[in-house]
This record gives structure tokens, sequence and C-alpha cells, in this order.
């Protein structure tokens, strides 16, 4: 009784609670379901990974970033050169800090660009690095691609799991601690930021390199499923679309908004990708146009708003029933 | 006592004179007014001043220190803070977590967010925004913006508050309120420097002005002093 | 040597001169219309596709095509910003939401239209033969196509230049590019303007369509390509800058020609460290203010 009185008061605790329930559901999950479930599954952890990454730092901050697929990119390419070099999880673990090292380095030279630049440098970074391993392995390697180390798809799913449970985890501090309220003022009027004190460029870099850190793991553990990678793969343009999608299409006002977004979306890309694929790309330009203009708060927005007005009906309803009565 | 002192402080942009070799000090507890018509060059100054721009010559020392070369965030903690000529607020925050960002970053010492959202509300109260404390910034009056802004610069513990054209675009009663809480901040022994255009609020309230003109000082002194210049008149009044 | 370097400053030219005329729509969408028009390799991929179709199963002359598949193009474009991007910026209350939002949607129209034409025309490599008879210019040997593509480039180029400095629309379309509310007070219908531009963007792209389908094959993933290529070129020649493009289609179109005789599978490296430089040193372009 009394842990229960304690949910019905401390609303983080509440929340917290929820969260590790989902997450132990899911962790039992594949005890009682079929695989393609599974393989889904680990498809919708992953997109949602991304986005919950991509949301950390361009949510606050405003700042659009096509980056997700150049350090989704890294984090796959660590992986097939480091192979079975060490234990899966040394692998990546090492995956996501070469990807750091990654970010630290556009970080430092590109979060000084504001608006359209900024996303037109992260949007150029992606393929100069594709075009440069291209080159590196045509001249220095003379292979095309590689071959990863496969994983079975439980693993591929325990992983994502973990690494979500971490990234929702430390998105939570992030967002509590005045970091967070730090990000949210550079959003808002960076200069106005700085003049109170904000030490602006440390704090994008730093949540910059954090969220690049989870999409590089993210992409280590993916590799394993291709087993056969090449830089057009591995350096996609649509990992960098995704997550912006996923994010605003969910709506970003809050943690919910990026995860409903990428479960719904991921859904869908399986369900358009099997029954109609050769109209797939249309589809998704179209819904994702019609998310766009139409909701501006994202799915987020819509059930918050269907929420409000059922709270509303619900209590004229009840005071409309307390006028009979009396 | 000077607090604040420039010595030759120049800024061009191509090949305009913004700030050209201007010297100025400001004493400690002192309203220092800085006045000229528009491009004169004191928000440049101002901005210099804050890190908000770099200047090409000349050194400014705080506290007998060199603040020259100092980023943004380091002057705003060694104890300078400023507000902006067109507002600069954090319109999609509340009002107490505008001032809280302040305390937790610029005042130079360790605080929790408790604290920080404790010592918010009453800086809040101080500039008479208590009851818009969870507002949106955005949603404010002009008139209460501009107090958000001067709550979040004081939030910041500064010696010194850079005030740009505090009272621009506020009705008479309003601006009678701010000037009234302008003398409240000085009274708490903090050293202001103000630009403003209104002549009657700034000739009634600053302790010593300093005139700009074409990016250059061409006067300086107390209120009447410079009432009476003649330079400061032709500029004003034309040819 | 002399002549290797005049053979390569060649190549570069006849290459600049399409590359501008690519980058002309891209730099005018989002100059005057605030949209950065991702999509805009789509519509050089249609113009191509239109060439194509019209030269192999019409006959039809593809200098011909230049005037008959761009104005289509230019509906096309104006009708979109219309109906999408106007309702965008209706909905938007600062700019830079529209900025990013118009972005993303022209992701969605680039899925949209590479969709179709994969649907109609498959997505093999296509192609026709024109005007493939060699030239010598001073000793280097060119197809006739790459000639005919750099005259019209210019002329395309000279005759918008002059549109918009000259005529009453062309002034208004400046005006808006500088301060729409200010041209809005002067009575520009805004609105209508911002179409036009789109428009003529999708315009330049028909143009730029036609030209490339003349010397290059083509195919129905062709667009993203071009593209990249037209956003590097406008982060070089200042966004929003006609000359710009024209200065930038041209220095890229030299460095192409430069880094294929030393290297050729590092062109597509060199464009983008040249672009990441230019985006670090003056975002703004060269001739950016």
């Amino acid at each position: 009784m009394e842990i229960l009185t304690l949910l019905k008061s401390n609303k983080t605790l509440r929340t917290a609670t929820i969260v590790v329930l989902i997450l132990l559901i899911l962790a039992t999950l594949p005890i009682y379901t079929p695989d393609y479930t599974i393989v889904l599954l680990s498809s919708i952890l992953m997109y949602v990974v991304l986005t919950v990454s991509w949301v950390l730092f361009s949510g606050p901050t405003g700042y659009i970033s096509l980056a997700p697929a150049a350090f989704i990119g890294v984090g796959i390419y660590s992986t097939a050169i480091l192979g079975d070099s060490m234990p899966f999880p040394v692998v990546v673990l090492v995956s996501g800090i070469v990807t750091i090292f990654i970010a630290l380095l556009v970080g430092a030279l590109t979060l000084r660009l504001k608006g359209i630049y900024f996303t037109i440098f992260t949007f150029g970074l992606l393929e100069l690095i594709r075009h440069l391993v291209l080159f590196l392995e045509l001249h220095l390697t003379g292979t095309r691609g590689r071959f990863v180390i496969a994983q079975d798809f439980i693993t591929v799913y325990f992983y994502m799991l973990i690494i979500l449970a971490v990234l929702l985890l430390v998105t939570f501090l992030i967002n509590r601690s005045k970091y967070g309220l730090a990000l949210r003022s550079i959003g808002q009027n960076e200069e106005a930021a700085s003049h109170i004190g904000v030490n602006v460029t440390t704090v994008k870099i730093a949540t910059f390199v954090i969220s690049a850190f989870f999409m590089g793991a993210a992409g280590a553990v993916m590799a394993t499923r291709w087993t056969y990678i090449d830089p057009g793969i591995a350096f996609n343009m649509f990992f960098s679309f995704m997550p912006v999608m996923m994010a605003l299409f969910g709506g970003m006002a809050h943690l919910y908004g990026p995860i409903i977004g990428s479960v719904v979306f991921t859904y869908l890309e399986e369900f358009l990708l099997t029954k109609l694929p050769e109209l797939y790309m249309m589809l998704f330009g179209a819904i994702f146009i019609v998310a766009i203009l139409y909701l501006p708060d994202g799915l987020l927005g819509v059930i918050q708003k269907g929420w409000a007005a059922l709270m509303r009906k619900v209590r004229k309803d009840n005071l409309g029933g307390n006028h009979a009565n009396s | 006592m000077r607090i604040l002192e420039g010595e030759n402080v120049c800024k061009y942009f191509g090949g305009l004179k913004a700030v050209s070799g201007v010297d100025f000090h400001v004493d400690h507890g002192e309203i220092l007014g800085l006045i000229g018509p528009n491009g004169a060059g004191k928000t440049t100054l101002f901005n210099i001043i804050s890190a908000s721009l770099a200047n090409e010559t000349g050194n400014i020392h705080f506290d007998g220190k060199k603040i020259t070369g100092k980023k943004a965030h380091h002057i705003c903690r060694s104890g300078i803070a400023r507000t902006f000529q067109a507002v600069k607020i954090f319109g999609a925050m509340t009002a107490l977590e505008n001032v809280q960002v302040a305390l937790l970053f610029g005042c130079g010492t360790k605080i929790s967010k408790k604290q920080a959202s404790e010592q918010a509300m009453e800086w809040l109260e101080f500039v008479g925004l208590l009851k818009d404390s969870s507002t949106l910034a955005k949603d404010l009056t002009i008139a209460n913006q501009k107090r958000l802004e001067v709550a979040r610069a004081l939030a910041t513990n500064p010696k010194i508050l850079m005030l740009d054209e505090v009272i621009a675009g506020l009705n008479a009663t309003e601006t009678t309120e701010l000037m009234a809480l302008v003398r409240k901040i000085r009274d708490k022994g903090i050293t202001i420097i103000m630009i403003e255009h209104v002549m009657k609020a700034i000739m009634s309230i600053c302790d010593r002005i300093i005139v700009l003109h074409h990016g250059e000082k061409i006067a300086e002194g107390t209120p009447e002093a410079i009432a009476s210049n003649p330079t400061v008149i032709e500029i004003y009044l034309g040819k | 040597m002399i002549t290797t370097i005049l053979d390569i400053l060649i190549a570069g030219l006849l290459m600049g001169g399409i590359y501008a005329i690519i980058a002309v729509g891209l730099s005018l969408q989002y100059g005057v219309a605030r949209v950065f028009n991702v999509s805009h390799g789509e519509f050089i991929m249609l113009g191509a596709f239109g060439t194509w179709i019209l030269f192999t199963a019409f006959g039809i002359n593809p200098l011909i095509s230049l005037v008959m598949c761009a104005p289509v193009l230019f509906l096309l474009g104006f009708y979109i910003h219309k109906t999408i991007f106007r309702t965008l910026l209706r909905s938007s209350k600062i700019i830079e939401i529209f900025e990013s939002k118009s972005m993303l949607v022209a992701f969605g129209l680039m899925y949209i239209i590479q969709n179709i034409a994969i649907l109609v025309w498959g997505s093999d490599i296509k192609g026709y033969s024109y005007l493939n008879s060699p030239v010598n210019i001073a000793g280097a040997v060119f197809p006739a196509n790459r000639l005919v593509t750099l005259l019209f480039a210019l002329l395309i180029g000279a005759v918008f230049y002059l549109f918009l400095s000259r005529t009453r629309m062309g002034k208004a379309i400046r005006a808006s590019a500088q301060d729409p509310a200010a041209a809005g007070l002067m009575g520009v219908n805004i609105n209508q303007v911002l179409a036009l531009c789109f428009g003529f963007g999708a315009l330049m792209a028909g143009f730029a369509g036609t030209l490339l389908s003349l010397c290059f094959p083509i195919k129905a993933t062709m667009g993203m390509e071009y593209t990249i290529i037209a956003i590097i070129i406008v982060t070089l020649g200042g966004l929003g800058s006609i000359v710009g493009s024209f200065i930038g289609g041209f220095i890229l179109g030299i460095i192409s020609s430069l880094v294929s005789y030393i290297e050729p599978s590092l062109t597509l490296v060199a464009y983008y460290v040249i672009f990441i430089l230019m985006l670090l040193i003056k975002p703004k372009g060269i001739m950016g203010k």
C-alpha cells in the first residue's frame, strides 16, 4: 500500500516504474513470441535508439543534423574491421568510442555553423566519409565491402534492448539536469545563453558526442545482422532521414513522441515493404509530407489534443449528470 | 574606484568605423549613461565588452584584470551581465526556467536545481514578476519580458549590469516603474551602464554620461555638463 | 605540359556550364522561396527523361525539347509551391522553422518523384546519341554536344540574369529575396512571387535535365547525385546568387577535370573536401554577403 501511495505522489518514480516494466516485458518476449516478431522488434528498437539519440541533441537545440547515417556507418565499419578480434560486447563498446572521436572532430568543426548551413554540412560529411572509405578500400585494401561475423537474432535483440535502456537512462538524466535546461536555452537563443554563462560550445559538442555514441553502438550491433557490408550499405542516407522523419512524425515535445513515432513508422515501413514494395517509397514520401503539413506537433500532439478533448467531455458529462440529479 | 576601464577600443565593419579609439572608465557603484545618435557605436561597445564581438585594437580591464579575448560565458561568470536591445529571452521556457539557467551557469557558485529554483523566485519577486513565474516567457508583455531579461542578468550575480535600451518601446507608466527598478538595482551595490534614447530618463538617473558619435567619444561628464555641451546640442538638434 | 593544362581547362569549362545550370535553380529556390529543395535533382531527372522520350519515341530534336520539357516542369514547380509550400509557410511561425520543414518536405517529394519514375521507366540506364561527332578545340577533342551544352548554358544563364535585372517581375523577385515584408508593402504579391520562383527553379532544372541528357546516360535514380552537385556549387558560389552559381559551376568543373586527370576515383572526395572547407572558411559562399 505504501508503495502505491508513493507511486501516486511521485511522477518521476511512476514513469520510471512503467519504463522498467516495459523493458522487463520486452526482455522476456523471446521466450514466448515467434522469431520473426523478435527480428521485427530488433528493427523497431534500432530505430527507437536512433530517433531518441537524434532528439537528445537536435530536439532542444533545433540543430537539424543529417549526420546519423555517418555515425551508424562508422559503427558498422568498426565492427566489420574489429571482427572477432575481441569479445562482442567490447566490439560494440569500441565501435561506440570510435564514433565518439569522429563526432568530437565533427562537432568541434561544425557547431559554429547555424541553421541550414549546419544541416548541409552534416549532409556533406556523410558523403565525404562514404567516398573516402570507398577510395581507401579500392586503393589500400583492394576490396569492395567486407563480411561481418554474424550474431544470432536473439543476441542482436538483447544488445539493442540494453543500448536502449542505457540511452533512456542517459536521456532522462540529461533532461533532468541543469544541462537539459542549458540545451533548451541554446535552442531558444544561443547568444543570450552564452551571455548568462552557458558555455554553449561545450554543451553542444558534449551532447552531440553522447548522441553519436549511441548511434555508433546501434550501428555496430546491426552490422552483425547484415553479414555483408560495403560503403553504400553502411553509409546510407536513409539512416539520416529516418530518425528525423520519425521524430517529427512522433512529436518532440516529450520523450514519448520519438518512441511512438519510431514504433509506428518502423511498423509502417515493414508493412509497406512486404505488401506494396513497388509503391513503398512513394507512400512513405506522401505520409511524411502529410505529417509535416498537418501534424505540427506530431502524433503526440494529436494524442494530447484528443486526450484533452476527452477529458473536457467527461467533465462536462459529469457536470450535466449532477445537474440532472439535483 | 575604477571597476571597468577601456583604452583605445576600436572595431571596424569592413571600412566602417563602428567604434574608433574610445577610452572609457566606469566607477564602482555609479550609473553611467551611454548616449548618441543611431549608429554611434553604443551597442557595438556593449558587444565588445560582453565579448559578442572581438575588438581590433585596445584593451579592456575589469577589476584590474584584462578581459579582452575572453569568451562570452567567462565574461558573464566574472561579473559582467547584460540585456539586449531587442529582447532575447528563452520564449518556450517559463520565466522561472529563464532565471534558473542564469543561476545554474552564470553565478559562479555551484548550486543545486532546487536552490536555483528558490533563488530564481527571489529574483522574479525583485523585478515584480513573481506571479508570472510559470508563464512561458513568450507570453509575457514586452515590459515584463524586459523585466525578465533584467532578472536573468541579475541572477548571474554581476558586479556590472549593462542595460541596452531597457525602456525603449514602453509607455510612461512602465518607464517610470523600470527606472525605479534600475535605482533599486544600484542600491544593491551593482554598477550600471545603460544605453538609452529617452533623454529625460537618462538625464534624471545617470551620475555620468558618455556621448558617442560616429564611433568616437565626443563628450563625457555629468548630466548637467552634457546638457549644456555645444557639440552634443549640435548633434542632437542638427546643424 | 601546356596542352595538358589547356585540355584540363577546356574540359572543365565545358563541364562547368552544365554544372552552373544545375545549380542556378536550387540557388533561386533557396535564395528567394527559402526552400532548400533536395528534390531538385528529381526535377532534373524528369527533364532528362522528357527529352529522351521525345527524342526516341517522336524523333524530336533535343534542342527543341529544351523549350518543351522545362515549361512543363515550371508548371509542376509552381503548383507544388502553391499547394504544399504555401500551406507550410502559413503554418510556420518563423522562417527558420519553414526552412527546416520545407527541406524535409522536399525529401518526401524526392521519394515520391523517384518512385514514380522507377515505376514508369524502370531503373536501368537509358541514353541516346545526338551531335556526337568529335570537335577539335585548341588541340583537345570533344563531342560536339558538349560545346552545344556550354553555349546553351551560357545563353540560358544570360537571359535569366537579364530577366532578373531588367524586367518588372525580376525586380519584384529580387525585392522579395531581400525583404519579403517590405516587398509586400510595395504591392508585390509575395505568395505569387514565391511560387513563381520555385517554378523558375524547376524550369532551370528542366533545362539542366535536357542538356544533361545530350551528353550523359540517364536513369531514374540519377537525381540525388545532381542534387548534391548543385548543393556543393551553391555553397561555393553563395546561396541565392546567380553569378555565384556560374562561378561555382566553373570552379567545380575545372576541379573535376583536374582531379579526374590525376586520380579519377578521387573526384567526388575532392568535391566534398572543397565543399566542407568552403563551409568552414566562408559559409556564405564566394558571392555571399
